[in-house]
């Protein structure tokens, strides 16, 4: 099978500090694939540099077969590649509803999205509750909520998740992926998860990546990572 | 009491007139948080826009309110095609450098606009063909222009238009979203230049309808026209919250009646000074404005 996200050896950093050396990584359709790693391995540039917020100074990103370096990442969102980036970035002084209205911001088809504004309630019916709230006002949970519901809208192919346990009380945490597991198997939509929080990302996940000083040191089944004495005592604090 | 309420009612048409102006700066600020000090050139190049095509409607025999409404709207395209340009010469370049450059950038262009607009159209003053709107009539005692009721009425349209894409159009909430987090807008889809351009384009069309007004308003127009009054819109926007639209509505409104106040009742000698002690008392004592943080349900 081909992956439908592919990152070929790719380099890149802010200015002249380098952050990411030589990543290559698959995401393959379908599945949910982590990357884990500690503080500042470099996670959330990988995310960003896929979509080209942070440019790629070497290597090749690939999606659906195609190189998408360089290109403005407004425009991936009608492509399928919708990222969910760290620390939510909800619009505070926009309602609830706007917020969602604008993860549909690229689509015509109004019908449609109203469908999916009733799926996305549907699917977080504290959302509905607090629709003509500033997002702003809405709890840690309740924003993360907001934020994967925003990229729903988009109805992504691919959708990249960059840390959703961040700040959320433990049974917070258990709802979220719970939830990111269940957008995975109705929607089909492939997930590159990114997580500090090994334990539940490698649960959820098929397939995992470890990621250290900017640098891939690790790709398997979770399975085998899970058995991994290195991982265990490194990621799962044993 | 009669002196009272003739000078309120100056005062408002003059305030509408710095509403206008002051949305541009206020709108722009909100979305690349830059004080665009060509802006003022923008509502000069409205002013002289205005009377010529005035000029040329009236010798095609169309009808004074015909001429105005026509004038108003193609002046209006005119200035927000101009502003388009000069964002995408002297500011979108330096997209990601300090915010100083940008600064001076702008400091530049205004310079550049200024010195453009004399050198085509000379430096001795333009008259309006203010005949176009001659009359007034009294209603329990006060005179109002007709004049007077054109540019209320113009403003008031404008300013509701304004309102109504900022706060309930899809490009609106596109506006919002771009002014609060510009990197999140562009994920879910947003193209941040165009919505700057956009920003720019419909700061200028405003001030451009300002500059006929200030035209009809005081008879003529000059080349250096949009310095003062420029300055005097800045601190409209400043006193109603910089980045605030409402804010920079009630703050126009309030620096022209204060304006008109002061030389009504002090002297008309001092009427400039006011709107400077207004905008230096803002910022030391409140520099956030009227609208300004706490109540930022409506900030852009």
């Amino acid at each position: 099978m081909e992956p439908v996200l592919e990152l070929k050896n790719v380099s890149a950093g802010y200015g002249r500090i380098q952050v990411l050396r030589d990543i290559s990584l698959k995401a393959f359709p379908g599945e949910i694939v982590c990357m884990i790693g500690a503080n500042g391995a470099g996670k959330s540039t990988t995310l960003m540099t896929i979509c080209n917020v942070v440019t790629a100074a070497r290597g090749d990103i690939l999606y659906r077969g195609n190189r998408i370096n360089g290109i403005k990442f407004s425009k991936l969102p009608p492509m399928g590649l919708c990222q969910v980036p760290e620390g939510r970035r909800i619009f505070p002084r926009l309602t609830v509803q706007e917020n969602l209205e604008l993860g549909a911001f690229f689509r015509k088809d109004s019908t449609r999205i109203q469908e999916d504004l009733d799926m996305v309630f549907d699917f977080f019916p504290i959302l509905r509750e607090r629709a003509n709230q500033k997002g702003g006002t809405l709890s840690g949970g309740e924003q993360q909520m907001l934020a994967i519901g925003r990229a729903l809208m988009s109805r992504p192919r691919v959708l990249l998740l960059d840390e959703p346990s961040l700040g959320l009380a433990p049974l917070l945490v258990g709802q979220i992926f719970n939830k990111i597991t269940e957008i995975n198997r109705q929607e089909g939509t492939t997930i590159l998860l990114v997580e500090q929080n090994a334990n539940v990302a490698l649960k959820v996940s098929r397939r995992g990546y470890v990621l250290e000083t900017g640098t891939v040191v690790m790709e398997d089944d979770v399975k085998n990572l899970l058995q991994n004495p290195d991982i265990r005592k490194a990621y799962l604090g044993e | 009491m009669d002196y009272f309420l003739q000078q309120l009612i100056n005062g408002l048409t003059l305030g509408g007139i710095y509403a206008l102006i002051a949305l541009g700066y206020t709108m722009v600020y909100g979305i690349i948080q830059l004080i665009n000090f060509a802006h003022g050139e923008f509502f000069a190049a409205g002013g002289y826009m205005g009377v010529i095509l005035l000029s040329y409607l009236a010798a095609s025999g169309a009808g004074p309110y015909v001429c105005l409404a026509g004038a108003l709207i193609l002046t209006m395209g005119y200035c927000a095609v101009l502003a388009m340009a000069v964002e995408k010469v002297a500011y979108k370049p330096l997209r990601h450098s300090s915010r100083l450059s940008v600064l001076i950038s702008a400091l530049g262009m205004s310079i550049f606009l200024q010195n453009g607009l004399m050198l085509t159209q000379g430096v001795y003053d333009k008259a309006y063909p203010t005949q176009m709107t001659q009359g007034s009539f009294q209603v329990a005692g006060l005179y109002i222009s007709y004049m007077q009721v054109i540019i209320v009425a113009v403003t008031g349209i404008l300013l509701v238009a304004l309102n109504a894409l900022v706060f309930k159009t899809r490009i609106g909430k596109a506006m919002r979203a771009s002014a609060q987090d510009k990197i999140m807008s562009g994920l879910v889809g947003i193209d941040s230049d165009r919505i700057i351009s956009l920003t720019f384009a419909i700061g200028a069309g405003l001030a451009a309808a300002a500059g006929i007004m200030v035209g009809f308003y005081y008879g003529s127009v000059h080349y250096g026209m949009g310095f003062v009054p420029g300055i005097k819109a800045f601190a409209a926007a400043v006193l109603g919250g910089i980045g605030n639209v409402t804010g920079a509505m009630i703050g126009g409104a309030l620096i022209g009646i204060i304006e008109v106040f002061a030389a009504g009742y002090l002297s008309s000698e001092y009427k400039d000074v006011f709107a400077f002690v207004i905008l230096i008392a803002v910022l030391y004592f409140r520099p956030t404005g009227i609208m300004g943080e706490n109540v930022d349900d409506t900030r852009v």
